[in-house]
């Protein structure tokens, strides 16, 4: 768009890209760097010192980290509760959507207007009764923190997919009920299909947010099944000093599914992200 | 279609609202009703009135200055956070070579959770603090300016994908006929580009003030309130409440309330401003 700037200015621009993005990636390195030192030498002004014969612990950081918090366990469960809550989601809203907004009502438009309501409220409000009604429930193991999850995102995911939903023409949806297709017929074969980039944003929003999680699963969960958050967190312990060495190799393993997944769907993740700006 | 589709309510509606009902009506009202009550479980409560909330403000100042301490917080980041964005959106739309990769780069921190957010920064505002013999923890003004420095690698790279989006929206024609015109960069900056895309700034500045406002996992893992209380932002101060002395969940849960009347007055100015905004264009 803009006028082509001069080669100078060029020049002077691309530098300060190269510096923004060194301080971007920095931390990430040093993490990364800090995860082979010993304990002391990350603490007490040692930080950004390259690791020395003294200092290199090897791979004695991770050994210790994954032992401690059960790393690998916890990455079982973070994965199981952010594709399972996740695939629920995307099925049960997508659905809820469609019902809501072809069904005109009062009764249909007071869901929707409660689900746009459970955006705005932020989760202090209800994480002390949910937490002790999932108890009371016995939905408080790895099961029904998905039904909590579904509740949860149901709000931004139905009001996305309905948002697209009410710009589809009601003819093809109706020919196909004329051609004797039942609703659910008539939902799988052909509104899903046209879903199908709207999922996509929905997915990804919904995959970061029950990934990066924290409270939730801290709370409803946490003394039985910790997933990654919750697990990094549970390394400082009580009061005493937190072993560094080892929240550092930790920190790279959680660091590592989020670049990967990152780098494997960029495209989608910041198309995603756009329209959920925009929408929200 | 609409009469056939009606019956279906159990299958189509059915499913997702229960779950809606188990995680977010119920303990809603629930909370709601608690915030009036004395209680330790919720099965106990008693009335008490308004009690719960007079005290929220006056068994201790921590609620108030939680509010301060946020506030600031808020107005600092959404400052430098859409400043930052801006800057670098400008930046990314001269047709520089290595444009997407930059783009990447600078998206990457905001997919990090928050946890393990707090955790980075705390290992390096400590090893930089450390050449001045002091800590986070020394003076609760680190805590509050590494908080900012956290808020702004997180989110700059993601206000900058919607600023750059919308620059790019801008039609060439209205830049060409300026530049014929004779503007200058600065004037084409503040006539041209800021008023076409003041949607996204809106956007933006909402953004990072509930951000902002409803910061809790990064506050959690970089300095848990410390020290004394002097960097606890609102939604800590409201989990402390909860659950770090028996007998206080009644206040937490009307400091909850206060906190959702809040954070919804945000959201509610923001509906008002675009729709205004959508009215007037």
């Amino acid at each position: 768009m803009a006028a082509v700037a001069s080669k100078n200015t060029r020049w002077i621009i691309f530098l300060i890209l190269i510096a923004v993005a060194a301080l971007v990636i920095a931390p990430i390195l040093i993490v990364l760097m800090n995860s082979f030192k010993g304990n002391i030498f990350i603490s007490g002004g040692g930080a950004f010192r390259m690791p020395d014969e003294t200092s290199f612990v090897g791979i004695a950081n991770y050994v210790n980290g994954i032992e401690r918090i059960g790393f690998f366990s916890a990455f079982a469960y973070s994965l199981w509760i952010t594709i399972a809550s996740v695939f629920f989601i995307l099925l049960l809203t997508s659905m809820l959507a469609w019902y809501i907004t072809r069904v005109k009502g009062a009764v249909t438009s007071i869901i929707y207007y409660l689900l746009v309501f459970s955006m705005i409220v932020p989760f202090q409000m209800v994480m002390f009764p949910m937490s002790k009604f999932a108890n009371m429930l016995h939905i408080d193991n790895l099961l029904g923190i998905i039904i909590l999850y579904v509740g949860f995102g149901c709000g931004m995911s139905t009001f996305m997919f309905s948002g697209f939903i009410k710009g589809i023409p009601l003819a093809l949806e109706e020919a196909a009920m004329i051609d004797g297709a039942n609703p659910v017929t008539t939902f799988f074969r052909v509104v899903l299909p046209m879903l199908k980039s709207t999922a996509i944003t929905i997915a990804i929003l919904e995959t970061m947010w029950v990934w990066n999680d924290y409270l939730m699963p801290y709370l409803v969960i946490g003394t039985e099944y910790r997933t990654i958050p919750v697990a990094i967190q549970y390394l400082r312990g009580g009061y005493g000093s937190v072993d560094m060495g080892a929240m550092m190799a930790m920190l790279v393993f959680a660091m590592i599914p989020v670049i990967v997944f990152y780098l494997a769907c960029q495209k989608h993740i910041i198309k995603g992200v756009l329209a959920g700006a925009v929408k929200g | 279609m609409e009469k056939t589709l009606r019956k279906y309510f159990p299958l189509f509606a059915l499913p997702a609202l229960i779950c809606f009902t188990i995680s977010f009506l119920i303990p809603m009202v629930w909370g709601a009703v608690l915030s009036f009550c004395e209680f330790s479980t919720i099965t106990n409560a008693s009335f008490v009135g308004f009690e719960n909330y007079i005290k929220a403000f006056t068994i201790d100042n921590y609620f108030t200055s939680a509010f301060w301490f946020t506030l600031a917080f808020a107005v600092v980041t959404v400052i430098t956070i859409n400043v930052f964005a801006f800057a670098l959106a400008l930046l990314l739309t001269k047709g520089i070579p290595g444009t997407n990769i930059f783009r990447t780069i600078f998206f990457m921190p905001n997919l990090i959770g928050g946890i393990v957010l707090g955790w980075i920064w705390q290992m390096i505002l400590n090893g930089f603090l450390a050449y001045y013999e002091k800590t986070l923890l020394s003076d609760a003004s680190y805590g509050f300016w590494g908080l900012v420095i956290l808020m702004n690698w997180q989110n700059v790279g993601y206000m900058m994908v919607i600023y750059i989006a919308a620059i790019q929206n801008i039609p060439s024609d209205m830049l060409e006929a300026a530049s014929i015109d004779g503007a200058d960069g600065r004037t084409t900056l503040f006539r041209i580009v800021i008023p076409a895309v003041m949607p996204s700034i809106t956007i933006c500045l909402f953004l990072t003030t509930t951000n902002g406002f409803k910061l809790y996992d990064q506050n959690l893992a970089l300095t848990n309130g410390a020290p004394n209380h002097g960097t606890e932002m609102l939604a800590l101060n409201i989990f402390n409440t909860f659950y770090s002395r028996v007998g206080f969940e009644g206040v937490g849960q009307a400091k909850a309330v206060i906190f959702t009347i809040l954070v919804a007055a945000i959201a509610l100015a923001q509906l008002y401003i675009t729709r205004r905004k959508e009215v007037e264009s």
